[in-house]
């Protein structure tokens, strides 16, 4: 760290947003803003059955609509040679062999596999004419009995041909022998099954894109809500094939948040994109909010049987853990690696577990694809980890935080190898522990409790001990993994003549705020003022390269990659200036913002050693001009944060409503960049995991239906459903990146679901309690 | 059919199909773009809009009901110059991250306000009962309406 | 949207006039309920007929223990008016957790009433009140106006115009909302007419309806107790993701209690 540290825009300030004056404003850009001379609109043609064979489409009605330009199928896509969208991680199964993929056209040729799949669009000059076309579009489809609960998935009849008993993977990690071995002799083991509640992300703005081809160049561009610009030109480039990657730009403006939702590269913008050079207009498509709880990639949806096994003195002995992962209708971008390297990877927690053995049955079912959805595995691990620990301390009648701390990873004992395949670096999860009890006054919770039950209210309190992977990821080994791209990220910062910086990062920010965080980075780091830094992400056209945000790994692997950036211009910068004041290279420092020449009063300002760079006058000979570098930064491991939330609430027996009255969330991140950007952070990742446990769920019903598809079924939290936070960070600083960073944007919704869960359990004496902890579910809970 | 209405001060004649909504005059005939969509069943409330001064939600609106009608919009309250209290107190109070529930949040907030001085925690959480935000899980949205009102509650920024 | 003619008529004859004329009409009020279903294209109107510009459909006024609502007021205007909160504060409390601010801003009690979703809230106070519904024809008694699934005693083109509610000495609602719309699993209101208990019941039927059971116990002994000893039966109920016949059976129970709580408290 520079000692411009304790500045006002430095690291650890809590700047105040550079983003938020367009914000607040209506000043922002999102995709559904921008409008394109001559555009078109897009309306989709959706299955309304689960499962069904397409035995014809009749657009000729269609067609006759006045102002419908075109109604373009499948069959049309794929004799134009398009290809499949891909999924982007391999998953070895236990036997070596690969996973089976089902083919997954962008639009549905045949067959369509779930409600909502897209097979087919219209483009009209207006919004309305394409919704009235698309109206009017006869498809004839054979219905068939669809695939739908997950736990008989595997039983029931093949949705894809090739894929008997609907398996994608049989995965496992672990050493299966030792684990049950030591589960025979633990002195006592619990067993627990859980459900994972399917989740629809909902980030606020629906996705949306806008294809334009211009055919003077023979280039296209797509605007689109994407937290991966540059991937999703990589997948529609190698593997759609709509066109090289240097006669395709993409744009992602202002995204008005993805969660996860919008990493992945979906039929939609695939198709406008296409569509614009065969309609030869552009093409505009916005999402219904419908659509997108039909159509945006679902997350979590596991049913898991966990046993963990404890020793005479409450030492954990082995942990096994069997999970059914349902994978919707088609493999998702990155669906594969959910369920399986995010996930059973974390099922260690911040244990010294000996012995952990997990097995991933990944399924195909008749619903929409699932994939990443904020925290993406380590939730669905933590819930695991952190229910069973809460379970086996209220069968030993010990004390739930006294019997994590027994079996907590000591400080002293980093590196550690856990038996899942990951070293953690460093942390001191005590320290959090030790705070959030303070926090959360755990001393008086038996008085709290007093107190809610002679109000006529049952009180439970519950932990949630997490740990996560983030700051993903060291290519080689996510390559191994069977990543199909390095997660490395890019930089580049350009020092204008003036002085000023331009700021060009692979990370996306869509609510993270990079445009302040990474600007404090680098200013902290040139010691120049916060004002003059501008951070460009989200265009392909600007950016060199970059790999996105998502796994909060944006500060970790991008601002690393800004760092190194940096680094090299102030070792171009000492160059320039021992040049200008005739000393030798060795004996100039940066400090403060200034190249100072040791033991001498001589020095130059950053803005002055960067006008030499551009007005080569007194300069090396063999130095190029210019003051701008550019980096690539691949981490060396993943960031390990973790941390402990505790959640209080209360339960009204009668209705069976559960208040939570009280959440603290204790977390190492690191070193904190902006503290106010990483509180709100952990505040809006709380509230999703508030959502997870107590309100949201998508159901679909026997016929593959989606019953939760508005916000009139599907419960989102609400102002008024969660409470004021309390947040806190502890710090250990991550080994092995510049800023000693962890990542921030998952952990609010990986520690709060099985935070409040066991705090729901707690309260009302059950354990057989699902998520979402409804109201009807608790009163017949404690009806018994 | 022809309407007319005042936005942000300015008076338009339209002439628009009977079918159109208020959100769809303000976004597409208006290029005001700072209103946003983020449903299509009246509940997330990002197109929030001020009509004759009390927040509605402008896609739940057709064109004929605001004939003659004052409306005001996300643009019509404050610039990036001379910010409003309350969109001063947003960005104060770290109460957005992506910004597309905010211009619906900070409509819904001064309307909130302006009928409710007193406002206390509990009851800014149940006054944007109408307004759906997926990052900030409310926390500083709440802070920076209490800030805005005068509110102890609101604390510093 | 599909296409439709609008309409906005200054006068109930104007009104009347226009349905008549139209091949497939509808009354618009609020829209807040109309309008999202038009959106959703669940109804393709020929002509929508706006009753925003009625000044007869406007109003509030109380008199002869009667509070007279107009029925284009709209449920924020009920909410915050003084009168009501005077002389019937349990309808002003009901009408300000109608939906939302912006939803109350717009949507009218007429509206609601026609439209008799099992789910609104403003039933349970037509019936547990015993108003008495007018429109340009008629007037209609509360207990024969909802007869089923959002079916009502209106004839086509009959326009509500006002409602009357009767001042009772004490009266509570307590409503239990449905978690995503916030509309009302079961909402309770009940009143007491000097000795006379009337409890009217939304969200848990087909349509708002007086609980007979709930009434006569609580005419023998106004306490949380004796709704307790009543046994409410689930059939008919609704049943859905939300809640089943039997929960809601409970909650009718639990938010009667809860509003005879109330008013106990003063």
């Amino acid at each position: 760290m520079s000692s411009s540290a304790a500045t006002a825009t430095g690291i650890g300030a809590s700047v105040l947003r550079k983003e938020d004056l367009r914000f607040i404003t209506g000043n922002g850009r999102y995709t559904d803003d921008l409008n394109q001379p001559g555009q078109s609109y897009a309306v989709f043609l959706r299955s309304p059955h689960a499962r069904a064979r397409i035995i014809g489409i009749d657009t000729r009605e269609a067609l006759k609509v006045p102002g419908v330009f075109a109604v373009l199928t499948g069959a049309d896509m794929a004799a134009d040679g398009l290809g499949d969208l891909p999924c982007g991680w391999e998953v070895k199964q236990k036997d070596g062999s690969d996973m089976v993929r089902a083919p997954h056209p962008p639009l549905a040729i045949n067959v369509v596999n779930y409600v909502g799949e897209p097979y087919g669009v219209v483009i009209a000059a207006t919004r309305a004419a394409a919704r009235q076309g698309a109206e009017a579009v006869m498809t004839d489809f054979e219905e068939r009995e669809p695939v739908v609960d997950l736990a008989t998935a595997r039983d029931s009849a093949a949705i894809h041909d090739g894929v008997p008993g609907n398996l994608a993977y049989d995965w496992e990690l672990g050493d299966r022998a030792a684990t049950e071995a030591a589960l025979a002799s633990a002195a006592h083991v619990t067993r627990l099954d859980l459900t994972n509640n399917r989740l629809i992300p909902n980030a606020m703005e629906p996705r949306a894109a806008l294809g334009v081809y211009d055919r003077s160049g023979d280039e296209y561009t797509l605007y689109t809500t994407s937290q991966n610009p540059h991937l999703e030109r990589l997948v529609l480039s190698a593997f759609v094939q709509i066109a090289p990657e240097h006669k395709l730009r993409v744009i992602a403006p202002d995204v008005g948040g993805g969660f996860g939702s919008k990493i992945f590269v979906y039929a939609e913008e695939t198709t406008v994109v296409w569509a614009a050079r065969k309609v030869g207009r552009p093409v505009k498509w916005t999402a219904d909010r419908s659509e997108s709880f039909l159509a945006d990639a679902h997350g979590r949806d596991h049913v898991t049987h966990a046993e963990l096994g404890l020793d005479a003195d409450g030492n954990f002995v082995a942990l096994k853990v069997e999970t059914t992962a349902n994978l919707g209708a088609y493999l998702s971008t990155f669906g594969s690696s959910v369920p399986t390297y995010l996930y059973g990877t974390l099922l260690a927690g911040q244990y010294r577990t000996p012995n952990i053995h997990v097995e991933v049955h990944g399924v195909y079912t008749n619903t929409c694809p699932v994939d990443a959805y904020r925290g993406a595995g380590r939730p669905e691990a933590t819930y695991v980890v952190e229910r069973i620990v809460e379970t086996a301390a209220r069968e030993l009648g010990q004390d739930p935080a006294a019997l994590r701390r027994r079996n907590m990873i000591r400080p002293e004992q980093f590196p550690y190898e856990t038996p899942v395949a990951l070293i953690y670096d460093t942390g001191n999860y005590e320290a959090s522990l030790d705070r959030a009890l303070e926090l959360v006054d755990y001393a008086g919770f038996p008085a709290r409790r007093a107190a809610s039950e002679a109000a006529g209210r049952k009180r439970g309190i519950g932990f949630a001990c997490y740990i996560e992977a983030c700051g993903l990821a060291p290519s080689q080994l996510a390559i191994q993994l069977g990543a199909g791209v390095g997660l490395y990220e890019s930089g580049e910062i350009r020092v204008n003549p003036t002085g000023s910086v331009t700021v060009f990062t692979g990370s996306h920010s869509h609510g993270q705020g990079h445009e302040t965080t990474f600007a404090q980075v680098v200013s902290d780091r040139f010691g120049i003022p916060f004002e003059n830094v501008e951070v460009v992400h989200g265009d392909t056209g600007r950016v060199e390269f970059g790999l996105g945000t998502y796994g909060s790994r944006s500060l970790a692997v991008g601002g690393s990659a800004l760092v190194k950036a940096a680094d090299k211009l102030i070792v171009k910068g000492r160059r320039i200036a021992a040049h200008m004041l005739e000393a030798d290279v060795d004996a100039v420092a940066f400090e403060d913002g200034q190249f100072v020449v040791r033991d001498s009063n001589q020095s130059l300002a950053f803005g002055e050693v960067a006008f030499a760079a551009y007005v080569p006058t007194n300069y090396p000979t063999d130095l190029e001009p210019g003051f701008s570098e550019k980096a690539f930064y691949d981490p060396q491991n993943f960031t390990y944060p973790a941390g402990t939330h505790i959640a209080e609430v209360e339960v009204d027996a009668d209705t069976g409503v559960v208040t939570l009255v009280n959440f603290v969330a204790v977390d190492d991140f690191g070193h904190v960049i902006n503290p106010m950007i990483v509180d709100g952070q952990v505040h809006g990742g709380v509230a999703q995991g508030a959502g997870q446990a107590l309100l949201e769920h998508g159901i679909y019903d026997d016929y593959g239906q989606l019953v939760t598809g508005s916000y009139m079924d599907y419960c989102m939290p609400r102002a008024d459903d969660v409470p004021d936070f309390v947040v806190d960070t502890t710090v250990t600083p991550c080994t092995h990146n510049p800023l000693g960073v962890k990542g921030c944007g998952e952990a609010g919704a990986i520690g709060s679901p099985a935070a409040i869960m066991n705090a729901v359990t707690d309260a009302v004496g059950s354990n057989d309690v699902s998520m979402p902890a409804t109201p009807e579910k608790i009163w017949r809970a404690l009806a018994g | 059919m022809q309407i007319t209405l005042t936005v942000n001060g300015t008076q338009h004649t339209l002439d628009v199909p009977e079918n159109t909504l208020l959100v769809e005059i303000i976004r597409e005939h208006l290029g005001l773009t700072g209103t946003h969509v983020g449903c299509d069943t009246s509940q997330c409330g990002a197109c929030t809009v001020h009509l004759d001064g009390r927040a509605v939600k402008s896609c739940s609106m057709l064109a004929g009901q605001v004939d003659g009608a004052s409306v005001t919009t996300i643009e019509g309250i404050g610039t990036p110059e001379a910010l409003h209290p309350m969109q001063a107190a947003f960005r104060e109070c770290h109460a957005l991250q992506c910004g597309f529930c905010t211009p619906g949040m900070i409509m819904r907030a001064i309307d909130l306000v302006a009928e409710q001085p007193d406002l206390d925690s509990k009851a800014v959480r149940a006054g944007l009962e109408g307004n759906l935000c997926r990052c900030t899980g409310y926390h500083n949205i709440v802070r920076a309406v209490l800030h805005s009102a005068g509110s102890d509650q609101g604390g510093a920024p | 949207m599909y296409q439709f003619n609008y309409h906005r008529p200054a006068t109930m004859a104007e009104a009347v006039a226009l349905y008549g004329e139209a091949e497939d009409g509808l009354y618009l009020s609020g829209g807040q309920t109309l309008i999202p279903t038009l959106k959703q294209r669940l109804a393709a109107p020929s002509d929508l007929i706006d009753l925003s510009g009625i000044d007869a459909l406007k109003g509030i006024k109380v008199e002869d223990g009667v509070v007279r609502v107009g029925a284009f007021t709209r449920h924020a205007e009920v909410a915050r008016s003084p009168e009501i909160r005077k002389a019937l504060p349990v309808l002003a409390a009901l009408a300000g957790h109608i939906g939302d601010a912006q939803v109350r801003n717009m949507g009218t009690l007429g509206g609601s009433v026609a439209n008799s979703d099992p789910a609104a809230d403003y039933p349970a106070a037509v019936i547990g009140l015993g108003a008495t519904l007018y429109t340009q024809d008629r007037d209609i008694a509360a207990d024969d106006y909802f007869q089923d699934l959002f079916e009502t005693a209106l004839t086509p083109g009959e326009i509500l115009t006002r409602i009357d509610f009767p001042i009772p000495d004490r009266a509570a609602y307590r409503k239990f909302p449905n978690p995503a719309s916030r509309y009302a699993v079961v909402g309770v209101l009940v009143a007491d007419f000097d000795g006379t208990i009337r409890v009217g019941v939304t969200g848990a039927g087909p349509c708002a309806f007086r609980a007979t059971a709930l009434e006569e116990a609580l005419a023998r002994s106004f306490s949380p107790d004796a709704v307790r000893s009543v046994e409410v039966p689930e059939a008919g109920f609704n049943s859905d993701l939300h809640a089943s016949a039997e929960y809601r059976a409970n909650l009718v129970r639990v938010m009667a209690e809860r509003a005879v709580g109330d008013i106990l408290a003063g």
